[in-house]
Parts: structure tokens; C-alpha cells; sequence
């Protein structure tokens, strides 16, 4: 607990203060490509917070219980990468077999995520951060619900915007840039509460 | 040197456990077992191996679903109804299905896995189309960039199609193209001459399957296709038959003339083929053996900017600018269409205007 912060003060700055998409700016590709509507964006929200919290932890113990004895820290990049990757393949066969219904709501999102920077990036953040196994499986989710949240009001916004009559040059992705900057500048009010680093 | 050799070496170890954790997982997973397709109730039973997508699988048993863009799920056209043990309907389907479809368990087949025992229907046409072997008996130049090309069955030995209607050729390997791709022709040969087919090929730049084609392939060659698909083809009526072509979308025009003359359908038929330049116009000879053999076919050919050195003394503009001149009223008129898109729109808008109504329009686009 070098940071002096509980798991549970963690999960919740990771969605509010340290929002990953709208204070880091990770995730943007699919966050511009999937936010036209609430529905799919809810539904890769929920597998992007799946795959994060898994593979935060998976990869916290890959990192320290493997990397970091052998001495192969400086492939963390590749190595997270391909974990990821191998992780997000493995949940896809479960889904597909174990229940249909849940193949309809996150399957067809799964292969998207594997090139999700926000996954790369929470996993990074947390070495970096010398997070503890508990702290970074928060730090995880929370990332996820955070991203989450920022892709669900993205899609609702854009939503209503189908009807407004937007400037030509400006339409698709010119404005969903720009409301995501709005939204990141709302998102700072929330930095008053509490700060990780 | 070393830690970075012991740092590739520990890599590929990490990443070999990693895959094989992912084969033993997709052989635990991915085993479906052994499953039955039961085909428009019970007509043909399928017992195929689960676990791949039903397009895939019904082409395994050598039925063969049309579908233009090789089973990514972006053309719409594998549609089969699926009655039972489909599962539910996928994000990937949902925008090519209309609501009636959803309504009727019309699903996309090469979406759909096949996971339990399922019970499917399936147009009975599609129990014709098969995969042909065949051999290149002829390549011909038709125009400077349209060849035509003469294929002759080795197995099965015949094929039974409806004049109008198109085949996929396969194109296979070769440098200038990675994997098997297949593209549409529509036959041009006569329904009566059923151990052979022939294809109007028009050289695309660039394009994969027809610089094979007009670059690649040689007499004596065998060649592998599949179909007959589409539902362009003459349908049974007495109105009068307008026949509209433009460059190779002569090809599926041809093999209805030369069912018309061959069945002896006595029906009034106009056809009008439009080119550019008088080098541009093929099978006229073709064409006027066709009409000595019959009195009901009038044809017109039509150039939309021949040079003064053609010496043309036929009709010249559009095929749009002669069928408004020829044709008067809508009235006992069916219309087959056949060339790129935009003219067969605006001839399809002619027709309209005219008065004949929008089902007695069949069009066949070529992209």
C-alpha cells in the first residue's frame, strides 16, 4: 500500500477523476467508432470492463511473479499484448459455448478489444504506479465502468444529435471530438474529490 | 547479446504456452460434436460435424447458398430460413434483415454456427447448383477488351440452368492474387447446349479475376465454378419482351434469345444492345443467325458516339434515347434489363414512366 490509498478509493477515482478515456485519452478508436447508439455502446462497455479486470490481474502476475524474476521487465509491452490477446480469444470460445445469449451481447465486441489501447494502458499504469494485486484488479473495473460510462453518454448524446442540424464540415467524427472534450473538461470538476497518481 | 537472445527465447516460450493453451482450448470448446441438419422438412438430413458456420458447412455437402462477398457477412445474401437451432439473432445480422424476415427465422448463414441439430429450409433450386469442373476449349476476342470464353464440362458432365442466370467462376492462385476468389458471370451459351457454358468477360484494370482471365488462362486449362444462381430469367407470359444490354450484359441477353428461338416462344421481342463505338459491338453475327430462324425478334443496335469514320447507318444515342422513341405505351410489356447500374436505373425510370409496372422490370446489375 505504497500509495497509501485503498483499493476501494482506487476503483472509484478510476471512473470519476482518472476517467482512462477522457483524462488519458485511451480506448478513443472504438470510443468514436461505437458510440452512434446507447445499445452496442453498452454492451462493449461490459466487455471492456470484463476483459480489464481480468487481465489486469492476469497480468499483474505475469509481470511479477514472471517478468519480474527473469528479468524480462523491458518486454512488458509485447508480453501484456499478447496476453491480452490470448485472454480475450479464450473468454470469446467460453461465451460462444457456455451461453449463446451472452455471444449476442459482448461476443462480436470481443476481437475489438484486443486492440483497446485502455487495456494496454490500465495495465501499464499500474506497474508504473507499483499498484498492489488488489489495487490494480479495482484499478481495473474501474477503469472499465469509467470507460464505460464515457462511451454510454457518448452514444446517448449522439443519439439526440441524429436531429440537430450540425454545421457540414463538422459532422461524424469533427463533433463527436469534439463533445468528447466537453466532456472531459466536465469530468475535471470531479478532481476536487480525490486524486491517485 | 545474450539477455536480448535469452529475452527472445523466454518471448516465444511465453507465446508458444499461450497458443497451445488456445488450441486445447478451441478442441474442448469448439468440439460440437456431431450434428444433423434436417433440410425443408426432412427432404434431405445432413449429419455434419459442429462447430462451423452453416454457409461453410452446407458447401461441405455441395449445397450451395449464392453469396457475393465469400461468407464475411457483408453482402446479405446468404439468407436461409432457420427454424430451429439457430440461437439468437446476431448484432452482425440485424442490418441485413428486413422485420418480416426476423419474423420468419430468416437468418444469415454464414453467421450462424452450427451448434446443435437445426432444421432448416432452403429454396429447392438450390439443390441444382453444384461445383463444375470444366475445361477451356475456346478464349475469343469479342471487342478490344471483351473476351469471351468457352468452357466444357468434365464434372458433372451437364448442367441444367435458366437462360438469364449467373455462375461464380473461381479464380485460383496465382501472382496476381493470394487466395481463391470467386466472381459472377452470367452465361451467355444456350440452355440447350447444356455440356458447356459460355462467359463475356470485359477486362477491368487492375482487376483480379479478369486480368486472369485475359491474361492467364490458356486453352486446355481446367477450371472450377459453381451455380446457377439469380432470379433473372424470362418468366412465362404473352406480353411483349423488351431485352436491354449494354457492353457484357449482352451475355445472360444472348442465352434468352437463343431460348426464344429454341423453344420457338411466340412472343413479340425487341432487343436493344448498346455500345459506343461500332468496335464495340459483338455477336452480331450471332444475332442475325438468330433472327433468320424467327421472324418474332427485332434487334437494334444503338452507338452513343460513333466517329464519322464508322460510317454507321444504325441508330445512334442511348439505349435510354431509342426505347423512348420505340416504345409508346406500358401496356403488355415485360422488361429484362442487363449492364452497370447506372444505365439499368435509368431505363428501369423509362419503363416506369411509360406505364409498365415496377414487377414486370427485371434488371440484372453488373458492378
Amino acid at each position: 500500500m505504497e500509495t497509501g490509498l485503498t483499493a476501494y478509493i482506487i476503483f472509484f477515482a478510476a471512473i470519476f477523476t482518472n476517467n482512462i478515456l477522457l483524462t488519458n485519452f485511451l480506448g478513443l478508436c472504438s470510443f468514436l467508432a461505437i458510440s452512434r447508439e446507447v445499445k452496442p455502446a453498452i454492451g462493449l462497455g461490459m466487455a471492456v470492463t470484463f476483459v480489464l479486470t481480468c487481465t489486469s490481474g492476469i497480468n499483474y502476475i505475469v509481470y511479477y511473479y514472471i517478468l519480474e524474476p527473469f528479468n524480462l521487465v523491458h518486454f512488458r509491452f509485447i508480453i501484456f499484448i499478447v496476453v491480452i490477446a490470448a485472454f480475450v480469444q479464450l473468454v470469446e470460445m467460453v461465451i460462444e459455448r457456455v451461453s449463446p445469449l451472452l455471444y449476442v451481447i459482448l461476443g462480436v465486441f470481443l476481437p475489438l478489444i484486443t486492440v483497446n489501447c485502455a487495456i494496454l494502458g490500465v495495465s501499464l499504469f499500474m506497474i508504473i504506479r507499483n499498484y498492489t494485486f488488489l489495487q490494480s484488479v479495482a484499478y481495473g473495473a474501474g477503469g472499465g465502468l469509467g470507460w464505460t460510462l464515457a462511451i454510454v453518454s457518448m452514444g446517448a448524446i449522439r443519439e439526440r444529435l441524429k436531429n440537430a442540424a450540425i454545421p457540414k464540415p463538422l459532422e461524424g467524427p469533427g463533433i463527436t471530438l469534439i463533445i468528447a472534450g466537453l466532456m472531459a473538461m466536465a469530468f475535471i470538476g470531479f478532481t476536487g474529490m480525490i486524486q491517485i497518481q | 547479446m545474450t539477455s536480448i537472445l535469452v529475452g527472445l527465447l523466454a518471448l516465444s516460450i511465453l507465446t508458444a504456452v499461450l497458443a497451445l493453451l488456445l488450441e486445447v482450448a478451441d478442441s474442448y470448446f469448439g468440439f460440437y460434436g456431431e450434428c444433423q441438419i434436417t433440410i425443408n422438412e426432412g427432404d434431405r438430413k445432413l449429419d455434419v460435424q459442429g462447430g462451423n458456420k452453416l454457409l461453410g458447412t452446407l458447401m461441405d455437402e455441395g449445397i450451395f447458398v449464392p453469396s457475393a462477398c465469400g461468407g464475411r457477412g457483408t453482402c446479405g445474401l446468404c439468407k436461409v430460413k432457420i427454424l430451429e437451432g439457430g440461437g439468437p439473432l446476431l448484432p452482425t445480422e440485424e442490418p441485413y434483415l428486413e422485420p418480416e424476415e426476423r419474423e420468419d427465422n430468416v437468418r444469415l448463414s454464414c453467421q450462424v454456427k452450427v451448434r446443435s441439430d437445426m432444421k432448416i429450409e432452403i429454396p429447392p433450386e438450390l439443390f441444382l447448383i453444384k461445383s463444375f469442373k470444366a475445361k477451356v476449349t475456346g478464349l475469343r476476342d469479342l471487342t478490344a477488351t471483351i473476351k469471351e470464353l468457352n468452357l466444357q464440362l468434365i464434372e458433372p458432365e451437364t448442367i441444367e440452368f435458366k437462360a438469364g442466370q449467373f455462375i461464380q467462376f473461381e479464380i485460383p492462385e496465382y501472382e496476381g492474387c493470394e487466395e481463391p476468389v470467386y466472381r459472377a458471370y452470367s452465361v451467355a451459351s444456350a440452355t440447350s447446349a447444356p455440356n458447356g457454358i459460355s462467359l463475356i468477360i470485359t477486362r477491368v484494370p487492375e482487376g483480379v479475376a479478369t486480368t486472369y482471365i485475359h491474361d492467364f488462362l490458356k486453352e486446355g486449362d481446367e477450371v472450377v465454378f459453381n451455380g446457377p444462381y439469380g432470379e433473372f430469367y424470362l418468366r412465362d407470359s404473352d406480353n411483349d419482351i423488351y431485352l436491354v444490354a449494354t457492353g457484357s450484359g449482352l451475355a445472360p441477353i444472348m442465352s434468352m434469345l437463343y431460348q426464344i428461338v429454341d423453344q420457338k416462344i411466340d412472343r413479340k421481342v425487341t432487343v436493344v444492345f448498346g455500345a459506343r463505338h461500332l468496335e464495340d459491338l459483338m455477336y452480331m453475327n450471332e444475332i442475325k443467325q438468330l433472327q433468320e430462324r424467327t421472324s418474332n425478334i427485332e434487334f437494334i443496335p444503338t452507338l452513343s458516339k460513333p466517329p464519322e469514320s464508322d460510317g454507321w447507318q444504325g441508330s445512334t444515342g442511348r439505349v435510354t434515347d431509342v426505347l423512348d422513341k420505340i416504345v409508346e405505351t406500358g401496356d403488355n410489356k415485360e422488361v429484362y434489363i442487363c449492364g452497370n447500374p447506372m444505365m439499368v436505373e435509368s431505363v428501369e425510370e423509362l419503363f416506369k414512366k411509360k406505364g409498365v409496372p415496377e414487377n414486370l422490370i427485371y434488371y440484372d446489375k453488373f458492378g
